[in-house]
């Protein structure tokens, strides 16, 4: 029998393919290879800050290669990383349907994204850019570097993230298995919908900012430039009203990949399934809401200030539920240390840190000491790397089986896990410090007394670095050659392993039917799945 | 050992609020540690003590309970409460000015601040203020986003053009505070560096009339011996040139023009002077005293080749004493 791998063959068969599991696998890489490169920038940055002054590139130099890491990052690798990659090959299984709701749109839409990618990085061939990802005006409207074409191809790439979007809730709704009521979803699939509705709401005033700002630099309009009567806050505004919540498209697909791997691995049901549930919702919905606490110091009035403060707390209360839900989860369980769980201890204790931090900046007063700081570098990359790119490698170690049909190493993943936990926190603490002691973030050069502290950041950024690169060869030799793997190697009850490894072309031999909720862990273990249709 | 990690090394406190924002900063570090343990210490004990290769291990069906939901939604949400309504209060505080503050306008261009008093006295990048008495700053920008922080007195606002913003803050600690700009505004960022100095009453007295005053310490440190030295109060004569290197530094030329040759947004001035220099247009000139003064005055008049024309002009801020010092120090340059 042909499993989706060798259903057809060549390269043309996948650039062409409608199937969801290989447009994931395409996304995959992509979004891998991105990394890779955000990443040799990210320690380039951490390269030149070693030591004060000139180290290796000039300031003009620096400003372009920060704003690369941030564009590429966001941009090309954390919004698509866990939604369409992973997102792609897992909902459809998930649900216990052949595919997404829209197979030749989400096609598309992965072109879209390229599309996006290749003329957001053609910048880099010509005069580059160096406006932050974050393209403040007016500097961005002033710069002469090349920020238009990032500007474009950002907007372009929106049109990826609004598609899969739709494609997402249209199939959670109409593609669900016989059985499979919205109370037995699985966590995954829940906070999948939550993103897919910012990403449908947020991403289309991206992209009007986007190209009001474009329109700004090449027709000089008059939106954000005070010179001929814009307003550069403005900007900012609309800026956040989409990267706030995109920051939840990012961090709530991650919480889903820990909210599925936290039971499997503990044999237990996931402790407050609804709270959880709900609480996605709760976060997507605040999430529009808070944009101004981005611009606490922006010249914004004192009572936005005010609101926007006393909103932001409210996010902490959801995330909150969430974090204790999945520590209550392993109370009394059967843990089991496999690499995905690993992985989701790691992102417990970064992303805690993160959050807890988060507090410190919705306080006002704290804000104003704090914001554009080290203090917020350090809180970001404890949500977005901390969180997020734990979630993905949990991930990607938890599906490796059902992505390859082989297992990965557990050796080795504990080595890099080790390697990535603590340059992590080694490249990162040492900026909360930073942070509070006033070093602004951005900056090329910076005084002695702060030298100690960047030193042992750039040190962490090798061991992360390490971390990463051992981990991309082990996956890539298991892949290749590594044991194959059952059907279920984790006894999980979610319906995406209720098929062999790796799955066959339609993804089911006969349609599946559901009788129970995914979370049914009993111990000793009753095969929840004996009452489900095997293939 | 925690509050150490966090903040014994937190900047002086220049101001009482810097005090007042201490304590909370602290409080919601201990809070944070707190919290910390409770869930990462929860995660290593359930993790330890429930591992699936202990003796007759064996997993508890449990699904949830709503007691415990509502404690911890309960319980983080008045926290939270709390936080904002202190975070508020202090915030309150730091942003508005007594009525009888001293007023300075202050105008933020790429890279360098210039301040301007209502006595008519004009400085750049060097903020003198009086100690003890609220000090509030009316700001905007000549281009574009800057970001006016004292990291001593805990305060921050983004300096913006086409509008005023402001900032206020009571310096209790005499000397120099860094003031950095927080907002990234192009190339030269990290160089837009100024210091808010902080004058005892004779001394200010003595500044707002004109008069020269000796050398200031950094805050919280006593006068170094290299600043007693090129103080001149000493009774040392400086040299021309020696007046001149503070000139340059007190103007901020140093953001974008190096004196070592390193590349920075501007020309470096090492070895310039009585070379001869290409320009955007295809001319040439020799780089003497009367170009050099026309680039300080009317920087747009003759760009050398392969930079921008972004140096603002200095006419008005520099004297003809400190100018002719300055193109002593650019000769000394070799």
């Amino acid at each position: 029998m042909h499993d989706y791998l060798t259903h057809t063959r060549g390269l043309r068969s996948w650039l062409t393919t409608l199937d969801h599991k290989r447009i994931g696998l395409m996304y995959l890489f992509t979004v891998l290879a991105f990394f890779l490169l955000g990443g040799v920038f990210a320690l380039l940055i951490r390269l030149e800050l070693f030591g004060p002054g000139r180290t290796i590139m000039d300031a003009a130099t620096y400003n372009k290669i920060f704003t690369y890491h941030g564009a590429i990052m966001v941009f090309m690798v954390i919004i698509p990383a866990i939604p369409a990659a992973i997102g792609n090959f897992i909902l459809p299984m998930m649900l216990g349907a052949k595919d997404v709701a829209f197979p030749r749109l989400n096609l598309a839409s992965y072109y879209i994204f390229i599309a996006g990618a290749l003329v957001a990085s053609s910048a880099l061939f010509l005069r580059g850019a160096d406006t932050g990802w974050t393209f403040y005006t007016p500097y961005s409207i002033r710069t002469n570097t090349t920020a238009t074409l990032v500007l474009a191809g950002a907007f372009i790439m929106g049109f990826s993230s609004i598609l899969t979007g739709l494609n997402f809730i249209i199939s959670i709704h109409k593609l669900r298995a016989p059985g499979l009521s919205w109370s037995r979803l699985p966590l995954f699939l829940w906070a999948l919908y939550a993103t897919s509705i910012i990403q449908v709401l947020a991403t289309p005033v991206l992209a009007i900012t986007l190209l009001l700002l474009v329109f700004e630099r090449l027709f000089r309009i008059g939106i954000f430039d005070p010179a001929i009567g814009g307003d550069p806050v403005l900007f900012q505004h609309f800026f956040w009203f989409y990267s706030h919540p995109a920051v939840y498209i990012m961090i709530l697909p991650a919480m889903g990949v820990i909210s599925e791997v936290i039971p499997v691995f503990s044999r237990k049901p996931i402790f407050g399934y609804k709270a959880i549930a709900y609480s996605s919702f709760g976060i997507a919905l605040v999430a529009f809401i808070v944009w101004g606490h981005h611009m606490f110091v922006s010249g914004q009035s004192e009572l936005a200030n005010f609101v926007f403060s006393l909103l932001t707390m409210f996010v902490a209360v959801p995330t909150g539920v969430k974090v204790f839900s999945w520590v209550a989860t392993m109370y009394r369980g059967r843990i089991r240390f496999n690499a995905p769980m690993l992985y989701a201890f790691g992102f417990l204790q970064l992303f805690t840190i993160g959050g807890l931090t988060g507090v410190f900046l919705a306080t006002l007063a704290i804000n104003v000491h704090v914001t554009d700081t080290y203090f917020v570098v350090a809180h970001f990359h404890y949500v977005m790397v901390g969180g997020a790119i734990m979630a993905l490698m949990a991930g990607l170690h938890y599906w490796f089986p059902k992505f390859w049909g082989r297992m990965y190493p557990e050796g080795p993943a504990r080595v890099s896990f080790a390697l990535l936990l603590a340059g992590f926190n080694l490249t990162f603490f040492p900026q909360f410090i930073l942070g509070s002691q006033g070093m602004p973030r951005r900056y090329w050069d910076y005084l002695p007394e702060y030298t100690m502290l960047n030193r042992v950041s750039t040190a962490g950024s090798w061991f992360l670095a390490a971390g990463f690169v051992y981990a991309a060869v082990y996956l890539w030799r298991a892949m290749r050659a590594g044991e194959p793997a059952p059907a279920n190697p984790w006894e999980a009850n979610t319906l995406e392993w209720q098929t062999a490894s790796p799955p066959p072309h339609d993804n089911f031999a006969t349609a599946p039917v559901v009788t129970d909720w995914p979370y049914e862990y009993r111990d000793p273990l009753v095969p929840a799945s004996a009452s489900r249709s095997l293939p | 050992m925690f509050e150490k990690i966090f903040n014994g090394d937190l900047p002086l406190k220049g101001t009482q609020v810097a005090g007042s924002w201490d304590s909370l900063y602290n409080f919601l570090v201990w809070l944070s540690v707190f919290f910390f343990l409770l869930v990462v210490g929860g995660m290593v004990i359930f993790a330890m003590k429930y591992r699936a290769d202990r003796q007759g291990a064996k997993a508890k069906y449990i699904t949830g309970s709503h007691l415990l939901e509502a404690v911890w939604i309960a319980v983080p949400t008045v926290l939270l409460l709390i936080i904002f309504a202190w975070g508020y209060n202090v915030y309150r505080t730091m942003t508005h000015a007594p009525a009888d503050a001293y007023e300075v306008r202050v105008i933020g261009k790429q890279w360098l601040w210039t301040f301007l008093y209502e006595n008519g006295r004009t400085t750049v990048n060097d903020l003198y203020v009086p100690m003890n008495r609220p000090v509030k700053l009316i700001m905007t920008s000549e281009d574009v986003l800057h970001s006016f922080f004292v990291p001593n007195f805990r305060v921050k606002q983004d300096v913006v053009p086409g509008m005023y913003t402001s900032v206020w803050f009571e310096p209790t600690m005499p000397g120099k505070h860094r003031i950095f700009c927080a907002e990234y505004c192009g190339t030269s960022h990290s160089g837009m560096i100024g210091q808010v100095i902080a004058l005892e009453a004779a001394q200010w007295k003595a500044w707002s009339a004109g008069k020269e005053i000796g050398p200031v310490p950094q805050a919280g440190l006593e006068l170094t011996a290299a600043e007693k030295a090129h103080s001149g109060a000493a009774g040392a004569v400086l040299t021309l040139a020696e007046r001149g290197a503070k000139v340059f530094a007190a103007k901020g030329c140093a953001a974008c023009h190096s004196i070592d040759g390193s590349a920075r947004p501007g020309p470096t001035l090492k070895g310039v002077f009585g070379h001869e220099v290409e320009f955007g247009d295809g001319g040439r000139a020799l780089v003497d005293e009367n170009y050099l003064r026309e680039s300080i005055e009317r920087p747009q008049a003759r760009v050398v080749k392969g930079f921008q024309p972004i140096m603002p002009t200095f006419q008005g801020l520099v004297s003809e004493t400190e100018l002719s010092a300055l193109l002593a120090y650019i000769k000394s340059l070799k």
